[in-house]
């Protein structure tokens, strides 16, 4: 009877063990940081494409409306994928789109902006990718909303798509 | 001569000082690093990666180190951006108990039956 009973036992564990093995393999093994909480926007100073000059972020976020930071560089190929919507975006009148240039050479981005058009009111440079990590990104491209109170809202990793759009489009209005 | 003696052992008291406090920083450096997940490469620390995303992290690591936060400073900084996966060593705390603790009642069971069954056997 107890032989029978540890053998029992030891099918059951062996059962679980390959649930869980078996459970497993549908798992991504690539994993995607969530905003786990809403947080406010980093305080920073950044170098503007056009001018040079140096903006706080005080001042770049200073209107009272929704903003859209996307991370973007040249040399990514998903940013051409998605700069159409971008340009789409841009003339929704209750938003404004912040362009953060990630480790990009400077002639490469403005051929690329002058090409596919510009659906940036501001564009800020990040060579180090330090301003992208100050914003929880950990690559190109990336987009967050940015709600009137300056917290990071949302955060979209990835090209945005035409539903991601609309998502963006209900959040704002 | 005699202030000429004093001035050279003060100016190489301060290189030694400094050269010290830089060793102490790239220590710390490396020991951060090697404890934060690189999360576009994983299974890699930022340490051993060559990524753009671990190329940024070592920077403001250096950086936040240069500017006299803590390690823990940092680790939090990290952890409010990208959660406690990005630290390799995870906090006690409600989503991580049973991690910290599991090996704990473990330990505690295999030493109650071994005690079980050694005093069985004395008996």
């Amino acid at each position: 009877m107890k032989n029978k009973l540890n053998l029992f036992g030891v099918i059951i564990f062996l059962i679980f063990c390959f649930i869980i093995f078996y459970k497993g393999l549908d798992n991504s093994n690539t994993y995607t940081p969530k905003i786990s909480k809403i947080f406010s926007i980093p305080i920073f100073e950044a170098k503007d494409f056009n001018s040079n000059a140096y903006f706080t972020s005080k001042k770049i976020f200073e209107d009272d409306t929704f903003y859209i930071v996307n991370i973007w560089a040249s040399w990514c190929v998903p940013c051409r994928t998605e700069h159409p919507l971008l340009m789409e975006l841009s003339k929704n009148q209750s938003l404004k789109l912040i362009g953060l240039n990630y480790k990009d050479n400077l002639n490469n981005a403005k051929k690329f902006i002058n090409e596919f058009g510009n659906p940036y009111s501001q564009i800020l440079i990040d060579n180090e990718g330090i301003l992208s990590v100050e914003f929880g990104a950990y690559g190109v491209p990336e987009t967050f909303i940015i709600d009137k109170d300056k917290k990071i809202i949302r955060k979209f990793i990835g090209p945005i798509n035409k539903e991601i759009v609309e998502q963006i489009r209900l959040i704002i209005k | 001569m005699k202030i000429l003696k004093v001035f050279i052992s003060v100016f190489l008291l301060i290189g030694f000082l400094e050269l010290k406090s830089e060793e102490n920083n790239s220590e710390l450096k490396s020991e951060i690093l090697k404890n934060i997940r690189c999360l576009i490469c994983q299974g890699q620390s930022v340490y051993d990666s060559e990524s753009e995303f671990a190329s940024s992290i070592k920077l403001i690591v250096d950086r936040k180190i240069n500017k006299g936060l803590s390690e823990d400073e940092i680790y939090h900084f990290l952890r409010e951006k990208y959660g406690d996966w990005v630290i390799y060593d995870p906090q006690l705390n409600k989503n991580t108990y049973i991690l910290w603790l599991l090996p704990l009642l473990i330990f505690l069971f295999g030493g109650a039956i071994i005690y079980k069954k050694t005093s069985k056997k004395n008996e």
